[in-house]
């Protein structure tokens, strides 16, 4: 599969005291959608700083393509945008998306369609300036889209918007997603990466806790719930059984929370307990949520 | 190239303030001209502007340069500020996202102060001929066009100031404080000047000078010595109370060397900040 970028032993230590990003190292293929997942302060968008160009790196190495190019030329490949908008307010939306163009090298052709898909049409002639937040981030994304680029990098790009924006970018990303491009999403927003994601990257304190797919996360294990007139009993058939790690009591409604070692179905542990003369009241199999995994993940470490 | 400058031109121009400031820089330039109409009377004597030579040429170069160059400051916010914007609307960030290398920025901005000196340049030019030709005792083409080397100086001076300006402006980030900065800098090149002149040469004047005359500011302001009291009637007057006029007014080869030198210092250091610094 073809590598859109490639990340070395990355470290950032900023002002000599503070080490952001240790030793990273990180590939993104072609074609994929990554959830980029991490607490605040965790370097995620201090990595995506370093790849840009905006921030420089202490040591380690990154390439765009394969390192044919020059970063500044890779980057009117890439479309990306950071935090928040950053436009000229003065200028219309069009005028600013004509600057772009001017630095990427293209013509004006795309602008208009661009804007379209934005939903900003109506909006081309009035200043920058005039936008609501929901109205320059969207902006934003029709630049990082000038290009038809190769891969789309998104930090945290519903932050600050109210419902309707949030709902309104993801129906973008996922349009986007839809056509093939791939895309880096840094967010906090993990049922919206659980979502529209097909690979997660788990960042904590600058270093990698996780890489891999969505499912390889979600789906590792799962867990039951169980309920039933006499608890000890079912407590102790259960210990009894190879494939439960822990067993821990949810608060104080009578369940049990059965933690799995291997993958056990719910039939199975049903004619287990039944052999075991228990009858149950309540048995749900349920997967772990990427939050779930994620609180798990960043606090475990 | 031509890239580059249509990018700033279009970042200035669609700016409301830069371009009002621009355009009023012209306007003033221009009034330059109505220097022709000062005309006053102290008792018997009467003075008209017009006629005390100072649009004769060659003079006139020599004059109407050094008044035009008190005028940079106008572009000199603009320079400031096209740059400082940068840094407060986030817009560096985005347009090094965007590819544009750091080298290329810094030359997009200072394409933009070689034309806006060129353009100031040729303004003067054309205004000091129409001038000359209105008011001028000597129209022969050899004395209009002697002394051109003013018209350079000038052109030397406007890059090298604001090349000062672009530096300050990537060095601070915020304009006001920028041009607060050059400000003081102004102030500190003369108290080094004195402190030289008082403690380091024990009031030896040549050698302190020599050292200030290095200084950005001075060098820059150097280039075109004072035209006022090259005036034949107040040569005049000097002479009548004793002082001799043995100043020299020419452009040295050496001042546009130093202020040549300042400008690529200022771009380097500027570039270096740039490369150096996170956004």
């Amino acid at each position: 599969m073809e590598t859109i970028l490639t990340i070395t032993n990355l470290n950032k230590i900023y002002n000599k005291q503070v080490h952001a990003v240790k030793n990273l190292s990180l590939e993104i293929h072609k074609g994929n959608v990554y959830g980029i997942l991490g607490p605040n302060g965790s370097g995620k968008s201090t990595t995506l700083g370093i790849v840009l160009n905006v921030v420089n790196k202490t040591s380690g190495e990154y390439s765009w393509f394969g390192g044919t190019t020059q970063t500044h030329d890779a980057l009117k490949r890439v479309g990306a945008i950071i935090e928040r908008p950053n436009f000229y307010p003065y200028m219309t939306a069009k005028e600013n998306l004509e600057l772009v163009c001017k630095i990427k090298g293209i013509n004006y052709s795309k602008v208009a369609e661009k804007l379209e898909i934005v939903g900003l049409t109506e909006r081309m002639d009035s200043k920058f300036s005039t936008f609501s937040l929901g109205m320059k981030q969207r902006l934003a994304i029709a630049s990082a889209l000038l290009n038809d680029p190769e891969i789309l990098i998104l930090d945290e790009p519903t932050n600050g918007l109210d419902p309707q924006g949030i709902h309104q970018i993801r129906d973008i990303i996922r349009l986007i997603a839809s056509q093939g491009t791939t895309i880096l999403l840094a967010s906090h927003l993990l049922d919206e990466v659980e979502k529209v994601c097909t690979h997660v990257l788990v960042l904590r304190k600058g270093e990698m806790l996780y890489s891999g797919t969505v499912d390889g996360m979600t789906n590792k294990k799962g867990f039951f719930e169980l309920k039933s007139g006499n608890l000890e009993t079912l407590k102790s058939a259960l210990e009894n059984h190879q494939d439960i790690e822990k067993i821990v009591e949810a608060n104080g409604d009578g369940r049990l929370l059965v933690y799995l070692k291997n993958n056990l179905e719910a039939e199975d542990l049903n004619s287990y307990l039944f052999q075991n003369n228990i009858v149950l009241q309540h048995l749900v199999k349920r997967k772990h949520s990427l939050e779930e995994q994620f609180l798990e993940l960043t606090n475990n470490h | 190239m031509k890239r580059l400058l249509s990018i700033e031109l279009q970042k200035i121009w669609k700016n409301k303030a830069s371009k009002v400031l621009s355009i009023t820089y012209f306007v003033i330039l221009s009034f330059i001209a109505l220097i022709a109409s000062i005309k006053f009377d102290i008792g018997p004597v009467h003075i008209d502007a017009a006629e005390t030579g100072i649009f004769n040429f060659p003079y006139i170069w020599h004059f109407n340069t050094y008044i035009a160059a008190i005028l940079k400051f106008f572009l000199a916010v603009v320079i400031v500020s096209m740059m400082a914007n940068e840094y407060s609307y986030g817009t560096l960030k985005q347009n090094l996202i965007d590819g544009m290398s750091k080298m290329e920025f810094i030359q997009s901005k200072f394409l933009t102060v070689l034309v806006f000196a060129g353009v100031s340049t040729a303004f003067v030019f054309v205004m000091t001929l129409i001038l000359g030709y209105s008011f001028s005792s000597y129209n022969e083409f050899s004395i209009v066009f002697s002394d051109l080397e003013y018209l350079l100086a000038y052109f030397i001076k406007l890059v090298g100031f604001f090349s000062f300006c672009l530096f300050l402006g990537i060095l601070v980030k915020r304009s006001a404080f920028a041009l607060g900065f050059l400000l003081v800098w102004f102030v500190a090149e003369n108290i080094m000047h004195g402190i030289m002149y008082r403690f380091i040469f024990n009031n030896d004047d040549e050698m302190a000078s020599k050292i200030f005359s290095a200084f950005p500011l001075e060098s820059m302001s150097g280039l075109i010595v004072e035209p006022f009291s090259r005036l034949s009637f107040i040569k005049t007057i000097g002479n009548q109370i004793g002082v001799e006029g043995m100043k020299d007014y020419g452009v040295h080869f050496s001042s546009i060397l130093i202020v040549l030198a300042w400008t690529v210092i200022f771009m380097l250091m500027s570039y270096k900040i740039l490369q150096k610094r996170d956004l």
